[in-house]
């Protein structure tokens, strides 16, 4: 039967129990923190090299982040023999429709537009989650495009932009993210 | 009751969802899509059967007063190496689940199981009611996502079948209740008939 509930019994008890469970969940984060992290940096290093033209350096060894208004947008040069062929520019928003949207945008060296990846997002499924390259052919109309003449906001809002239907939001989001990066490409980003 | 029976009255009989109408939140909230579903239920499954092992060979040792805040404790300790485990092996499933893993330990079937099974029975007894009641709830998990994907999306896994869209509304909030209310309904239709109703 269960130990009579004194008090000597009930603090030993869940002392013992809060030991163990720290014992058993600093061995379990040991074991799991080189997975997450290599985990963590695969991603990124997938999303740079989908949104950027061949290249032969490390942007991840070269990176430098910017401060911009509300948050840090992180830049990746790439380079192919000592040239500097583009960046990647992680960005973001906070203009979505459910939380913080992260993308990875591929610029190529006169402010071109060459790809772009989702990093994170937690658009509605069947809606906003379509900013998605693989989903449907929004991002793709902004591909080899230059921002100076194609304007980022949504036809509605007087842009070149086909916003997704019924995803206004996540679309004029996604327009939002873009427009930070090239702006601070443009702005501050010289090689 | 028989080992079998225990193992399998989370199927039907008592399924965690559809019966004993708990874990409403996940089972709502992560059913856009097949694999979502079958992920939280598995998840919730290892952290049902580990749990319910742990604190029904503890029930012993631990005094009547405190038992929840020690069960809590087991159950988010596996809920966390759940967690991490997740992060660090299966990224893509961890970032679709998000923020429903962690809370996986308010889950009420996880810690009904082992106030009301648990704390009372054996071991093995104890282990393979959680591996039942988690499967249970995978499986209930996985009709209702079958259902929302394939309807919402047209799609069984992310393989699509038609083209262009399915009908949204089931991949948003309403559809899971439309899905869910449907369900239970059925459910209910095949437990009357099995115990002799008409």
């Amino acid at each position: 039967m269960a130990k009579p509930s004194t008090f000597a019994n009930m603090v030993s008890t869940l002392l013992v129990i809060c030991l163990a469970s720290s014992a058993a969940l600093g061995v379990a984060y040991e074991l799991t923190k080189e997975p997450i992290a290599k985990a963590i940096l695969a991603k990124k290093i997938s999303a740079v090299e989908q949104v950027l033209p061949s290249f032969d350096n490390d942007p991840l060894e070269e990176a430098s982040s910017v401060s911009v208004d509300e948050g840090v947008l992180v830049f990746y040069p790439a380079k192919k023999k000592g040239k500097f062929v583009g960046a990647a520019v992680e960005t973001f928003t906070r203009k979505g429709f459910s939380g913080e949207i992260k993308l990875m945008v591929g610029l190529l060296p006169d402010g071109t537009i060459n790809k772009i990846v989702v990093v994170q997002a937690s658009e509605t499924p069947g809606l906003g989650d379509k900013i998605a390259e693989e989903k449907s052919d929004f991002a793709k109309q902004f591909f080899g495009k230059d921002p100076s003449t194609f304007i980022m906001k949504v036809k509605k809002d007087g842009g070149s932009v086909d916003a997704i239907t019924a995803a206004t939001i996540s679309s004029r989001a996604f327009c939002d993210a873009v427009t930070r990066a090239y702006d601070a490409y443009k702005r501050g980003f010289k090689r | 009751m028989s080992l079998w029976a225990n193992f399998t009255k989370g199927f039907l009989k008592e399924n965690p969802v559809f019966i004993l109408v708990l874990g409403t939140c996940p089972a709502l909230a992560v059913t856009t899509s097949v694999s979502n579903g079958i992920g939280m239920g598995l998840s919730t499954t290892f952290v049902l059967a580990m749990s319910n092992l742990v604190i029904s060979a503890l029930k012993n040792f631990i005094p009547d007063k405190v038992r929840i805040p020690c069960f809590i404790v087991v159950i988010a300790s596996f809920v966390t190496i759940v967690d991490l485990v997740m992060a660090g092996f299966f990224q893509a499933i961890h970032a679709q689940l998000g923020i429903f893993i962690p809370l996986i330990v308010v889950n009420c079937i996880v810690l009904g199981r082992a106030e009301a099974f648990a704390a009372k029975n054996g071991l093995l007894a104890s282990f393979v009611d959680g591996l039942g009641m988690g499967l249970g709830f995978t499986l209930a998990l996985t009709i209702i996502s079958f259902f929302r994907e394939a309807l919402g999306a047209g799609a069984f896994l992310g393989h699509k079948f038609i083209r262009g869209d399915g009908i949204l509304v089931f991949v948003l909030a309403p559809g899971a209740f439309f899905v869910f209310g449907y369900v239970i309904a059925i459910v209910n239709r095949i437990n009357k008939m099995a115990s002799g109703g008409k």
